[in-house]
């Protein structure tokens, strides 16, 4: 499975989709960019890095998600990929 | 001592992030029913990094864990056996489920040295647990029981109506082998929302056949069935009453308003009095 | 004439306050057969100022109708001085692109008019006013009218007329008196002539003409989507907790005046007040302000006195209006211009929105936090400044966005006129108002707003600061005509 997704484009949620590549790449759009934007990134990153994982692209759809909704929505992702499953 | 627990679907983040305000004594952060197959791992998920990083001060935490029957019990368990929860709610149990849960358990505060031990609420929700209520409820870890109308109706294949005469033998029987192993029980929630008559009556019953507390299913139902499992401004006077006459005479029988008062009533009084200190009616200071 | 800051909100007791005189009609033949004739006789000419009402809300059809033959002859540099602008009145941003209204004088705009002004397309600049200001305004001759067109539902062929009666009655034309007075030429728009008109809101004497259209606009269109009360369990937790408060304060006692907003959590809290009313039977004295059903119903079960209206916000406030000789009409000025004794200084408490409030209280109900103008006071600072207690509602957080600023993105109503903050996660008290704080110690759990911004912040995480524009497309002019604030380009 190369591409997996959690969450969704709900209110107060964030869609991340991450799949398999060389190297991190982070992408994030946001209703709350320019109040949050910086903060999300650094937060996927941290948690990424948190779980030794060097080699992902993440892309995350925010809707005004706070940290434990993004980090939440990430590593069930994460998961999913490494599990093979949708 | 719960009054009203309120369930919260594990899937739905703006929920489950307000899961504090809705006045609830007790919070259910549901992995099991009201989250799809394909969404458990992400509620799982949302709900273990909420505890993580907030204290529910006002509430109860609880979390309904899916099922023995399921793949998801190992990793509910596995993900959320930490301090913050107060106690697991096991849908469709079973003497045997709630044994081997209680192991489970065991194992797991052992090995991350939690401070405490994670009670048990089982949901009498079939034929079967009903006929074994006693013996579940009797079991150490098991702190209280929630009555399932819902999937009881559906198991008994009989029809459920809002005034609930097919389940009023199940209602009896689970809230005296509550009482009878002095453990709480709650009952089934109301599942129209809208009818705010219905739901009173709905309590009213319980409550009159000795439930402790309801469950919800929407915050709107929280007002209600607080207002109504606490005692009233009056029970609290009478009860206050009551002991102040009992504290002067030192007699172990008196009356009040012509009515007698002995032993029996009194500890009824105090429980009243405990009860509202509980639930913030009265002051320390006013007793 | 430079505008002065803004100082404080008393400042206008130092203001000498001098009206203009009244300008009466000298035409004698008023009624037109078509607004092309009243154009003619009117000799447009580039750089006047035109008013219109608002009191069809996104139902108007006068503004747009008129608006068109204006522009049909290429006039130039308007400047619109409508009470407010709303969706409907889309049409005009192409005339705003085109220089044909440069200058916008507004109590509230919403929709792509707001936009378009946010973008900065306006070639001179846009004034908000709260209600109460625009009256003041006009009547000190500030803001000059060169013509008022007022659409009423019910005319005389002198121009005297309503908006009680006709299929798009509307309620009291309380925003057109001071235009009906002091406007240059003063033109009635309806789509309803009558044989005479007795109770006439706007009167014969300031009329110039009088022109018959097809239609004003639509009446059901007056309802907004927000005029009903809140379900979400959240709003009605901020409307139960308001409602303690309120009560902790003894503020709902026999004979006591109230004004809420429309908005979904404001009505909630009418609505817990009057099942309290109900309970211990007590009877108000007024509530004023933007007229709904649910006062209605309080008038006609008699647990108010009277309502005092300076808009219908629904059709049962206009039925009300029609029938019931205790639910009165007033004009902006009686309600809440400072010099005129208001309505609004009599109140005991208002209960008000925000879009964002500030450490020190202050308000913003005129721009969202990216700084596009969204809304308007309206009346928002006038019965701040009135009401003996002004309570704000709001959720400590929408998606996310912190509503507890440390500073506003603009200032509509100032914090020194704001006393109460109650949001779903804690109550505030301006600690100005101590002897709100001592009534309500340990009655209710008070926090200050700096402690209610860190609560927001430990679920939300502290924001960046959002780049604020530098380009300044207008400004928020207090009720006592000075300024309070900027907008700029977003």
């Amino acid at each position: 499975m190369r591409e997996s997704h959690a969450g969704s484009v709900e209110s107060n949620d964030c869609k991340v989709t991450v799949r398999k590549q060389k190297g991190i790449t982070v992408e994030v759009t946001s209703i709350v960019y320019d109040l949050y934007g910086e903060q999300i990134k650094t937060l996927i990153l941290d948690t990424l890095k948190r779980k030794n994982i060097s080699d992902v692209y993440v892309k995350c759809e925010d809707k005004g998600a706070v940290n434990f909704v993004i980090v939440a929505r990430l590593v069930t992702a994460l998961e999913r990929l490494e599990n093979g499953n949708e | 001592m719960s009054r009203s627990l309120l369930f919260i679907p594990g899937n739905n983040p703006s929920m489950i992030q307000n899961s504090d305000l809705y006045g609830a004594d007790a919070v259910i952060f549901d992995l099991e029913d009201s989250v799809l197959v394909q969404h458990k791992d992400a509620a799982r998920k949302l709900v273990k990094f909420y505890l993580e990083q907030f204290n529910l001060l006002s509430c109860k935490v609880i979390v309904r864990i899916n099922g023995m029957e399921t793949p998801f019990l190992k990793m509910d368990l596995d993900d959320l056996t930490y301090d913050y929860i107060d106690m697991f709610m096991i849908p469709n149990a079973t003497h045997g489920a709630i044994e081997y849960i209680t192991n489970q358990l065991k194992e797991l505060e052992k090995e991350r040295h939690l401070k405490k031990e994670i009670k048990l609420i089982p949901i009498i929700e079939t034929p079967y647990a009903l006929l074994q209520v006693k013996d579940i409820v009797k079991m150490s870890r098991v702190s209280g029981l929630l009555f399932g109308a819902e999937d009881y109706s559906m198991n008994m294949s009989i029809k459920r109506t809002k005034e609930g005469s097919e389940i009023s033998f199940a209602r009896n029987m689970i809230s005296i082998a509550a009482k009878a192993y002095n453990k709480e029980v709650y009952d089934t929630p109301f599942i129209d929302v809208n009818d705010s008559e219905g739901l009173k009556k709905d309590i009213l019953l319980a409550k009159s056949l000795g439930f402790s507390g309801k469950a919800a299913i929407h915050p709107r139902q929280i007002d209600l069935i607080n207002t109504l499992f606490s005692p009233s401004q009056e029970d609290i006077f009478d009860a206050l009453r009551i002991i102040k006459e009992a504290k002067k005479d030192n007699k172990g029988a008196f009356s009040i308003d012509g009515k007698m008062v002995d032993a029996p009533i009194i500890t009824r009084a105090k429980k009243v009095i405990e009860q509202a200190k509980l639930y913030g009616l009265i002051g320390d200071g006013d007793v | 004439m430079s505008k002065p800051m803004f100082t404080s909100i008393e400042a206008y007791k130092n203001i000498s306050y001098k009206k203009i005189e009244p300008v009466l009609s000298h035409t004698t033949d008023k009624f037109k057969s078509n607004l092309e004739e009243v154009l003619d006789l009117l000799s447009l000419r580039d750089g006047m100022t035109l008013s219109f009402h608002h009191h069809l809300r996104n139902g108007d059809g006068v503004l747009n109708l008129v608006m068109d033959y204006i522009i049909r002859r290429n006039i130039k540099n308007i400047t619109l001085a409508a009470s407010s602008l709303f969706p409907v009145h889309g049409l005009i941003v192409d005339y705003i692109e085109k220089g044909h209204i440069t200058k916008i004088i507004s109590s509230y705009i919403n929709g792509p008019v707001a936009t378009a002004i946010s973008k900065g397309l306006l070639k001179d600049q846009v004034i908000m006013q709260t209600h109460g200001g625009r009256a003041r305004s006009i009547e000190t001759g500030e803001l000059v009218i060169d013509i008022a067109f007022i659409g009423l539902s019910c005319a005389d062929k002198n121009g005297n007329g309503n908006g009680k009666y006709g299929q798009n009655a509307f309620g009291p034309v309380g925003y057109s008196n001071a235009d009906m007075m002091y406007a240059k030429n003063v033109v009635v728009i309806t789509d309803n002539l009558v044989d005479e008109v007795k109770e006439d809101e706007i009167q014969s004497k300031y009329v110039d003409y009088v022109v018959v259209v097809d239609s004003i606009g639509k009446q059901e269109s007056i309802v907004s989507g927000t005029t009903q009360i809140t379900k979400d369990p959240i709003g009605i937790k901020i409307a139960k907790d308001t409602t303690k408060v309120l009560d902790a304060l003894g503020l709902i006692k026999p004979g006591f005046s109230m004004q809420t907003g429309a908005g979904g959590v404001s009505l909630a809290v009418a609505n817990e007040v009057y099942n309290i009313m109900s309970e211990r039977n007590i009877k108000g004295s007024f509530i004023s302000g933007g007229i709904t059903a649910y006062f209605v119903k309080m008038l006609e079960e008699n647990k108010m006195d009277k309502l005092f209206d300076v808009q219908c916000f629904d059709l049962e406030a206009v039925r009300s209006y029609r029938e019931n000789k205790n639910h009165i009409g007033m004009s902006a000025s009686k309600y809440a211009n400072p010099f005129d004794n208001p309505v609004v200084n009599n109140l005991d408490f208002t209960i008000l929105g925000a879009t964002e409030i500030d450490l020190n209280f202050n308000v913003n109900v005129t721009t969202d936090s990216y700084g596009a103008i969204i809304g308007g006071s309206g009346g928002h600072a006038d019965s701040a400044y009135g009401a003996k207690v002004t309570i704000i509602t709001t959720q400590i957080m929408k998606s996310r966005m912190p509503i507890i600023k440390d500073r506003v993105t603009a200032i509509t109503t100032p914090g020194d006129s704001v006393d109460i903050l109650v949001t779903e996660r804690g109550i505030a008290v301006n600690p100005k108002r101590t002897d709100l704080i001592n009534c309500l110690s340990g009655k209710i759990k008070l926090y200050s707003i700096k402690e209610l911004q860190d609560i927001c912040y430990t679920i939300t995480g502290k924001p960046m600061n959002i780049e604020k524009g530098n380009q300044t497309i207008g400004i928020i002019e207090y009720r006592d005509g000075s300024i309070i604030d900027y907008l700029y380009k977003k």
